[in-house]
């Protein structure tokens, strides 16, 4: 039986609403995992909601596909539904609960942020040195405008505070969903999660500017997804090679710290532009309009990530190395900073939820 | 304005039967207008609202278990309509479903094998991946990619035709009537379900407390046209397909979602709080089949549906909540229905019923013993509260009436000769195949298939 004690926010009850509609249909059951998962439940608790909600993909297949859609007096739109329902467990979950406003006006809050840390390095740069240092050459040496002792201080410090902080929600989340997994769970979710399985639409694709399905959101989310990795990949060889090989920076074009570094950083130009192109021409009927800016923000965040590390490499033996150096740092503390409270946790609950959905769908039977 | 032009083919209606016939003639190189009475977001009348088609296979089929036999399909078909079927196009239409899956994933619709509570339908049915809509989406993309000119709110008001001979139909659009010229012609504009002046004519005023489970613009208009021109009817003009869905669903369009699974397993009670009929008689979907017709003929045209807690939780989860209380009189008293009487009957029902072994997937052993309306299987004591009641109505899925056409899907006159260039595919001829009952699935194969062959049909004719 639902928690219907609780009082329930409009997202909530609206996605209870809806999954009894459709527990009723169930036309969309082949579409991906939402409905399968909804068939094994005969009422909604917030939780399973909240599961629900982030099960889901967005692909949008169920809107289009949907014969109770708007203007049907049923007015059923699950995508948007679950979008605002997800958005709110974000916030819900968030650790420490006093940053979940951050959730609500994300976009401003990711500006601000970014605005502060790039500020924060300029001046960190003139005081710790002197104004001279910021315009100098230094033949491409970043240590020269701040020690690698101190940077790895600063973004390990940060690096895990958001680790932590991230940890600490999705732990909150797995509890609440009543989250149970085993290998083989795990496994499955890692390659449906690898794959985007459920950004298909059940095989049709994604339907982005009208109801034809394409596949194009799915690529370029690829492009982003993979892109962050290799970017992630790249620092981690470059700290290998700093503390096992005692091998400093800068390195050479064909180094694999480089070579990965370019690649990533291809992937985080390409991905997050078409992802923005594609978000800015789909029909804005299925997503959590006043809360798009998070998805921006992101976006805004990996691409200003990449192109700022572009420019520094361009430039590095040019007098600008010191500003760059400055606005590269600060994009990515800001990115740091804002992993718990932005977007990005996205694919952490998410993938939690596809874990929970692997291991359910072997043990849990449909309701008829 | 695409009004100009003298198409080579002009259809009538915008579902299943209308694209088939459309895509079907606009492959073969002719020029084709899609008239859909409906609202862009309505189109494809009772389409929209189906889920999968029957089709005859060899076990093949990705998505199906199988094999389904045309012989099997043909015994199923007897065996509804207890004979009323024309056996050539009956066989006609299994022979063509076979081709029907593959026609489709042509056509870009994409199919999926049954997932919870059709598991039973998956040897003789394909569902369509997103039910309807998404097939029919499948199907308007499909059109417009071959030069299709797919007009919705465009319904057909008026058609002219000579001795059977088509030469155009009067649409009502955008504010004002307009000619659309045509060689041929293909009436696939469905049945006459949401005419309620219509069903009147057989029903009376019971009529006004029938739900349509479809679409509202299948009001019978181009059906009506073509009778009055001299077409001949087929089927029981005072027949529609009828089952029980919950009374608080839409009056027009509410779906399949408003289907009620939970007649078996309780009673079912009339405005009078009496029983009216064996609970148990029959196993799905026969059973979900006879209800609406039987609740049509109580008063009021509603029935109640009452079960115990040891039940809720095994029929399909309903769209609006069960009306609950902790004992008979108080579920009475939410129903509005005689107190004393609901407990007589609940009690009498209870004293009745004999030991058993339940079994709902099976004709079990459950009965009852001495009342004058048995209930012959699933009969269980209603004693375990909370109680829980649904009030069901009739909510009509289609009508019978329709065109009589032969195997080349070309309409059929009362002077026995054939339409020079009419045809006839879907529910508006349906009554050809299916004069009586219902096969799961067997409606959109029946458009799908005869769709196909007015398609050529017409595509041939509009050469000569
Ligand atoms: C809830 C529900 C579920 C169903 N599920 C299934 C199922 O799973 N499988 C199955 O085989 N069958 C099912 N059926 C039956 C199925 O819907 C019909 O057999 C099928 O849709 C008939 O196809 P059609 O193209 O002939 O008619 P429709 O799909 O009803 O199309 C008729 C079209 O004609 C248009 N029209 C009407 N009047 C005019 C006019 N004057 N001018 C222009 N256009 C006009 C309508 O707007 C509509 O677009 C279901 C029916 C309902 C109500
Ligand atoms: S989204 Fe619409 S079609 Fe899909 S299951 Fe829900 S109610 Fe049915
Ligand atoms: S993943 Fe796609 S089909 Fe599934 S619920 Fe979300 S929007 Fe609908």
């Amino acid at each position: 039986m639902p928690a219907t004690d609780l009082p329930r926010s409009a997202a909530l009850v609206e996605a209870d609403r809806l999954m009894t509609i459709c527990n009723a249909c169930r036309y969309c059951e082949g579409l991906c995992a939402v409905f399968p998962a909804m068939e094994m439940r005969r009422t909604f608790a917030n939780s399973d909601l909240n599961y629900l909600a982030n099960l889901c993909h967005q692909c949008g297949a169920c809107y289009s596909d949907c014969q109770y859609s708007p203007p049907h007096e049923f007015n059923v739109n699950v995508p948007a539904a679950l979008a605002t329902l997800r958005n709110d467990s974000y916030a819900q979950y968030a650790w420490p609960r006093a940053f979940a406003p951050a959730f609500a006006r994300n976009g401003l809050f990711i500006a601000l942020a970014a605005a502060a840390c790039v500020a924060a390095f300029i001046v960190g740069f003139v005081a710790w040195r002197d104004p001279a240092v910021l315009f100098a050459r230094h033949a491409g040496d970043f240590y020269k405008m701040m020690p690698h002792n101190a940077m790895v201080a600063l973004f390990g410090a940060v690096f895990l505070y958001a680790i932590a902080a991230m940890a600490l929600s999705l732990r909150a989340y797995w509890r609440d969903i009543n989250g149970e997994s085993d290998l083989r769970a795990v496994g499955e979710a890692t390659g449906n999660a690898a794959h985007l399985t459920y950004l298909g639409g059940g095989g049709g694709g994604c339907t982005s500017e009208n109801e034809k399905p394409s596949a194009q959101r799915r690529v370029f989310h690829h492009f982003t997804f993979y892109g962050f990795l290799l970017c992630f990949a790249s620092t981690s060889v470059a700290t290998i090679y700093h503390y096992a090989f005692g091998w400093h920076a800068p390195y050479a074009l064909t180094s694999l710290p480089v070579l990965l570094g370019i690649a990533g950083g291809l992937g985080l130009l390409v991905g997050p532009a078409g992802l923005f192109m594609l978000a800015r021409k789909r029909d804005a009927v299925l997503t959590d309009v006043p809360r798009r800016g998070m998805d921006t923000a992101f976006l805004a965040m990996l691409f200003l990530t990449s192109l700022t590390g572009f420019a520094l490499m361009a430039f590095r033996d040019s007098g600008a190395m010191g500003i760059l150096l400055a606005v590269h740092l600060g994009v990515v503390l800001a990115l740091f900073l804002s992993l718990p409270y932005g977007k990005f946790v996205h694919g952490l609950y998410r993938y939690l939820a596809l874990v929970k959905y692997a291991r359910e769908k072997r043990t849990a039977a449909f309701v008829e | 304005m695409p009004f100009s032009e003298i198409y080579d083919v002009v259809v009538a209606g915008g579902g299943n039967a209308a694209l088939c016939a459309a895509i079907t003639a606009a492959r073969a190189g002719r020029s084709v207008i899609v008239l859909e009475g409906a609202p862009a977001f309505y189109r494809g009348g009772n389409t929209r609202h189906t889920r999968n088609l029957r089709c005859a296979h060899d076990g093949t089929a990705p998505t199906m278990t199988g094999p389904y036999d045309g012989g099997e399909f043909l015994d199923d078909l007897c065996r509804v309509t207890g004979g009323e079927t024309d056996k050539a196009l009956a066989q006609l239409t299994i022979e063509r479903s076979r081709e029907l899956i593959p026609w489709m994933n042509k056509a870009g619709v994409k199919f999926q094998p049954p997932l919870g509570g059709t598991l039973s339908l998956g040897k003789t049915n394909a569902f369509f991946l997103g039910g309807g809509r998404g097939m029919l989406n499948a199907l308007y993309r499909q059109a417009e990619a071959l030069g299709v000119v797919c007009l919705s709110d465009a319904p057909v008001t008026a058609l002219a035709i000579e001795d059977g001979f088509f030469t155009a139909a009067t649409i009502q659009y955008q504010g004002a009537a307009q000619q659309v010229r045509g060689r041929t012609f293909v009436a696939a504009a469905g049945g006459f379900e949401a005419n309620i002046e219509w069903l009147k004519q057989h029903w009376g005023e019971a009529a006004d407390n029938f739900l349509i489970r479809g679409t509202p613009y299948n009001r019978g208009d181009v059906l009506k046209m073509l009778l009055a021109h001299g077409v001949k009817p087929v089927g029981d003009p005072t027949q529609m397909h009828c089952v029980g869905i919950d009374a608080r669903a839409p009056r027009f369009d509410g779906g399949i979602a408003t289907r009620l699974d939970s007649v078996v397993f309780g009673i079912m009670v009339n405005r009078a709080a009496q029983r009216f009929y064996d609970e148990g008689e029959e196993t799905w979907p026969k059973r979900y089949a006879i209800w609406g017709r039987l609740i049509a003929q109580q008063p009021e045209q509603i029935g109640y549906s009452i079960v115990d807690s040891k039940s809720i939780h095994m029929f399909m989860p309903s769209i609006f909540p069960a009306v609950q209380a902790s004992t008979i009189g108080e579920l009475a008293g939410k129903l509005k229905l005689d107190t004393a009487a609901l407990e007589k009957t609940v009690a009498d029902f209870n004293a009745a019923v004999r030991p058993g072994t339940f079994d709902h997937t099976v004709l079990d052993d459950c009965r009852t013993e001495g009342l004058a309306i048995p209930k012959s299987h699933w009969a269980r004591r209603i004693d375990a509260p909370p109680y829980y009641a649904y009030p069901l109505r009739p909510g009509i899925t289609f009508t019978y009436l329709g065109v009589r056409v032969n195997e080349e899907s070309r309409m059929v006159l009362n002077n026995g000769k054939t339409s020079g260039n009419m045809f006839a595919a879907g529910e508006i001829m349906a009554g050809n195949v299916l004069g009586k009952g219902y096969l799961a699935g067997i409606g959109m194969t029946i458009g799908a298939v005869f769709g196909r062959i007015a398609g050529e049909g017409a595509a041939k004719n509009a050469r000569n």
